[in-house]
């Protein structure tokens, strides 16, 4: 071969004076402390990292409520799409820290707010009044009016997300997208 | 002059001649244009990383502005539009080389003793390429890429116990947001791409190690006690230097490759930008990539209570099986005497094939642009059939039923439902619905209903 190792990295180098029960253990405690000086370097640099990108499992994004819309805007009876903002955008979020939901006015006081996302795999369910349903694009789940599956693959009915009325003005509390 | 130069950093270096004992290392004689689709794989993956940097100095990897920054880089940027081009053509060139590369190793039965390793680093290379390909599609930071992200964080969210958390994990947080996009440009970019590197290396070094196998013989089966010594004495008998004997092979069918990638690049162009990633556009049609369409598909047609089963256990087993191939590493090398394994390889193609296909055409998904049906699909002129047309069109029906090819292909074909459904069965089965029918007892009125089922009643 014409790549020759270093002669002295061999450990039965013939060349090499023998090695005595000194140089033995003085080996074996310099390996050991270097091993485990590496394995603390690595550990002050990994940790903090692995942390980092595990941190939107720990963080709990705080829940606020969110205006809609004034009440009178909406028609007993109708479903329409409304949107709102995330609880706490970032400021490079863009158009991405906007969520919608489908809003029903149930009656003069309350409404329903639906999840968009089917229950199936998340994709958005869209509203058509005169059937009265929600259809999704993807893989063709089908809600009845309050929800509850009609047809297709979803396991569970729409989400709903908490909606409550303060000074004329309808709000949503923003939610997890409920997966699972 | 030159060899000077040459001399001098082999000297300080070893690197020419390290260099001259790769290109030169013997082969085997008879390997032919099966061979090429390794390298080919290898001359893909290069053709992203260079298109890849070149991308990133102009894209912006933040969920706000990706958008934007794609849309620069496809219409103003010199040579941008081509470049996104290369890059989605070489994709998908190193997704399709890397399969029919696996396909050619296990047919040949090339992962046998002493090559298990290659195997190995093979099949973890395999799965980094789709992992590359499924967050390279999210990065064209479009309304389909959104929708797919939340997809991806719905089947994590299937896992028991852990799902609720993998699915924050995947989306970085509890909705799509700011926090999304970054880590998958980071992944993409940088942490998939760096393993990738490394297994390359891994594999490549195993390749030179153990040497390129030699086409399988019928009646010469991988023995551990002699292989080695028999392959050692093939090469000594005939064994040629890979360059230039065998690596032209590799050069040409490269040269193709990256020729055809830049020619689709230029001629079909990379794929167009969807709608802005605004979640609240509800008018969406969310669709994979096509190296991922056939498990839209599988996702769209497997049965409600076998899903968690499908979408948690089947990669398990998948990647399970994948690894374990090796295990079966002696023995007859020969596609005469494993038949099994090129059953296994047409089955796979067979499979992912036929649900490309139902994923191309997703007969499942209602049809939202269904449009009114003609006066010619009617016929019938009279007020309560005419009535009744429009109103198929109205409430829905045709998203799911079509009528003389106009409509959904969800539900049955109505063109002649009235050869096989009295007017009596028709109101029963509308108001009730039926299996995977809603049921429009509530959102029709009676004439409504009689109107429907008047025109349905001229099916025939």
């Amino acid at each position: 071969m014409d790549r020759a190792a270093p002669a002295e990295d061999t450990p039965t180098n013939p060349d090499r004076a023998p090695d005595d029960a000194p140089t033995l253990a003085r080996r074996r405690f310099l390996s050991r402390i270097s091993i485990a000086l590496s394995t603390l370097a690595a550990a002050v640099v990994g940790v903090p990292v692995i942390g980092f990108l595990l941190s939107p499992l720990t963080r709990k994004p705080p829940r606020a409520w969110r205006i809609v819309g004034a009440v009178d805007q909406f028609k007993v009876g109708d479903t329409v799409s409304v949107s709102f903002d995330d609880a706490s955008p970032l400021p490079w979020s863009g158009v991405t820290a906007r969520t919608a939901a489908w809003l029903r006015r149930d009656d003069e006081s309350s409404f329903t707010a639906f999840s968009v996302n089917c229950t199936h795999l998340g994709c958005p369910v869209r509203w058509f009044a005169a059937p009265k349903l929600f259809l999704c694009p993807c893989h063709g789940g089908v809600y009845n009016a309050d929800g509850s599956v009609a047809a297709g693959p979803p396991p569970k009915p729409l989400g709903r997300y908490p909606v409550r009325v303060r000074s004329g003005q309808v709000e949503i509390l923003t939610s997890p997208i409920p997966f699972a | 002059m030159i060899s000077g130069f040459l001399a001098w950093l082999d000297d300080r270096s070893g690197l020419v001649t390290w260099a001259r004992h790769v290109l030169e290392h013997p082969v085997p004689k008879r390997i032919g244009w099966w061979y090429v689709f390794g390298s080919a794989t290898f001359i893909a993956f290069m053709l992203q990383v260079v298109t890849g940097i070149a991308l990133a100095t102009a894209y912006v990897p933040s969920s706000g502005d990706a958008y934007e920054s794609l849309r620069f880089i496809s219409e103003q940027a010199l040579m941008g539009r081509f470049l996104r081009g290369l890059h989605y053509f070489g994709a998908s060139a190193m997704v399709l080389l890397v399969g029919i590369h696996v396909a050619r190793v296990y047919v040949m039965g090339a992962y046998k003793f002493p090559r298990e390793l290659n195997w190995l680093s093979g099949a973890l290379l395999l799965l980094l390429t789709l992992a590359l390909a499924f967050t390279g599609q999210l990065l064209r930071w479009d309304q389909t890429a959104v929708w797919s992200v939340i997809v991806a964080a719905a089947q994590a969210g299937r896992m028991p116990v852990i799902g609720q958390g993998l699915a924050h994990f995947v989306l970085a947080g509890d909705t799509v947001g700011g926090t999304t996009l970054s880590r998958f440009f980071a992944f993409h970019v940088f942490f998939i791409p760096a393993l990738v590197f490394l297994l390359i290396g891994l594999h490549l070094w195993l390749v030179l190690k153990h040497g390129i196998s030699e086409p399988p013989q019928l009646g010469e089966p991988v023995d551990k006690a002699t292989y080695r010594a028999r392959y050692a004495e093939m090469l000594r008998r005939e064994g040629v230097p890979f360059w230039p004997d065998a690596a032209w092979r590799d050069v040409v069918f490269g040269a193709g490759v990256v020729s055809l990638v830049a020619l689709l690049a230029v001629i079909v162009g990379p794929p167009a930008l969807g709608k802005p990633p605004d979640p609240t556009i509800l008018q969406a049609y969310p669709r994979p990539d096509w190296y991922f369409l056939w498990y839209f598909a599988i996702l769209a047609l497997t049965p409600s209570h076998l899903e968690t089963m499908v979408i948690i256990v089947a990669p398990l087993v998948f990647g399970a099986i994948l690894l374990l191939v090796p295990v079966f590493n002696t023995g007859e090398r020969s596609v005469k005497r494993r038949p099994w394994a090129a059953m296994v390889v047409l089955l796979i193609v067979t499979v992912i094939g036929t649900f490309w296909v139902a994923g191309e055409r997703a007969p499942w998904s209602p049809d939202f642009e269904a449009q009114p049906l003609a006066a010619g699909t009617v016929r019938d002129t009279s007020a309560a059939v005419v009535n009744g047309a429009r109103l198929f069109h109205e409430k829905g029906c045709e998203f799911c039923h079509a009528i003389g090819g106009q409509g959904g292909q969800r539900g049955p074909d109505l063109t002649l439902v009235a050869t096989r459904m009295s007017p009596l069965e028709m109101v029963g089965r509308i108001t009730n619905g039926g299996p995977n029918m809603p049921g429009y007892v509530s959102s029709l009125t009676q004439e409504e209903l009689n109107a429907i089922v008047a025109f349905l009643a001229t099916r025939k």
